[in-house]
């Protein structure tokens, strides 16, 4: 088991055309999901792995690779893998920007996380105005990564994606 | 096929299938947006822990059965779900403290399954902890929240803690898939954590203000397939499109 990753050079700018449906700014690449890529005896071997059990948006990421690599002219197989179980440590600088620029909160260290979620540290930025001045709304927002906060000075509702450690 | 090891995961699965549906009665039907949100993720995070369990006893099985099948097409005698969890949303202090009660003893489940020598199993565990812990922190807070609440939140609350408390013994019940998975270093031995368990519980309840009940008479039957009468109506919904519908997919 190990948590490295394995892709092939030349896949890398075809697979970060993918993204997250549910998170359209952010390309699978970036997102940690892909593990494995690989071209043996002309097909793409691809390993993903899901950030949360229930995501439903996994099937959507396999079939879009698929494609993606069909226009390159690859024919390819996709693996869903559990073991090593996805972090949000896997979420690229890139990724993290990327998520903020869209609105979503990035996650916190482990230990800052259990501040916000369970001790109501106000430690969060608002993705609109930058105040630290935060709270938790609700432990699960529009899709089980995120949590629902509000900024308690512009009052903005935004989301913050949960550390998965 | 190993037939044990296939039971074993059934009765792992059952659990999450059967409360997962719970959940999910309360699309658009929760008290408040994010509760309703709240309780439709962790039904969400439950099914998708499911379709891993159900995939790898569908591989076990090695006949033409799918995931789908495994999940939509038994009959209610062969649900092996704890009595817990198939029981109904008679109010939110219900739906929380079944939450509660169940999340408690899935995580210390969770946390021995990730030491199974079957590494399917223990990948699933490993991956699922982390949902699980969100869960029961959820959970957690609303026994809290409503049992040092209001006189009216608490009063519901303790009816729904009283009420429940009769079917948590059956968590600690073996079967005989159990004991022979245990004997293999595969299976988690539930009696084991059953100390845990209640202190765990019992810390919550005080520290929510509740009292922690005495009775010692408990209900079980779920694990060997004899339900409450609940589990068939919520089998009926379940169930409804792949019976209608034969071999849609999920």
């Amino acid at each position: 088991m190990t948590t490295e990753q394995n892709i092939d050079q030349i896949l890398i700018p075809i697979l970060e055309q993918v993204s997250d449906p549910e998170i359209p700014v952010l390309s699978i690449m970036d997102m940690g999901v892909v593990r494995t890529a690989v071209i043996e005896n002309n097909i793409v071997k691809v390993e993903i792995t899901p950030t949360y059990s229930g995501c439903p948006a996994m099937d959507v990421i396999g079939d879009d690779i698929k494609a993606a690599l069909k226009v390159a002219g690859y024919d390819s197989e996709i693996e869903l893998i559990l073991a090593p179980a996805w972090t949000t440590d896997w979420i690229t600088p890139r990724g993290r920007k990327a998520l903020e620029d869209y609105g979503i909160a990035a996650p916190l260290n482990a230990e800052a996380d259990k501040d916000v979620l369970l001790n109501d540290k106000r430690i969060v930025k608002c993705t609109n105005c930058g105040s630290q001045n935060t709270r938790l709304v609700s432990q699960f927002g529009s899709t089980a990564c995120k949590a629902q906060f509000q900024c308690d000075d512009c009052q903005e509702p935004f989301d913050y994606f949960k550390c998965l450690k | 096929m190993k037939q044990n090891l296939y039971n074993y995961i059934l009765g792992i699965a059952d659990n999450s299938l059967i409360l997962g549906q719970r959940l999910g009665e309360l699309t658009g039907h929760g008290p408040s947006l994010e509760t309703d949100i709240a309780c439709t993720n962790i039904s969400l995070d439950l099914f998708g822990q499911v379709r891993s369990y159900f995939q790898y006893a569908a591989k076990i099985a090695g006949d033409d059965r799918t995931e789908d099948d495994i999940a939509m097409l038994r009959k209610e005698r062969e649900y092996v779900n704890v009595l817990l969890v198939e029981q109904p949303n008679t109010n939110f202090a219900y739906t929380m403290a079944r939450q509660f009660l169940f999340d408690v003893y899935h995580l210390l489940f969770l946390q021995e399954l990730e030491k199974s020598k079957d590494l399917t199993l223990s990948a699933i565990a490993t991956k699922s902890i982390k949902e699980v812990s969100y869960h029961e922190r959820f959970s957690g807070d609303w026994i809290k929240r409503l049992g040092d609440g209001t006189e009216e939140s608490k009063t519901k609350m303790q009816d729904a803690i009283d009420g429940l408390w009769t079917y948590t013994d059956e968590l600690f019940h073996q079967t005989e898939a159990d004991k022979a998975m245990v004997a293999e270093g595969i299976g988690v031995d539930v009696t084991k954590l059953k100390e845990t368990y209640y202190k765990k519980v019992n810390e919550i309840l005080e520290e929510a203000t509740l009292e922690i009940p005495e009775s010692k008479w408990f209900q079980k039957g779920g694990k060997e397939g004899v339900h409450t009468e609940h589990l068939g109506y919520l089998l009926a919904e379940l169930q409804y499109m792949q019976r209608a519908y034969p071999n849609m997919e999920w």
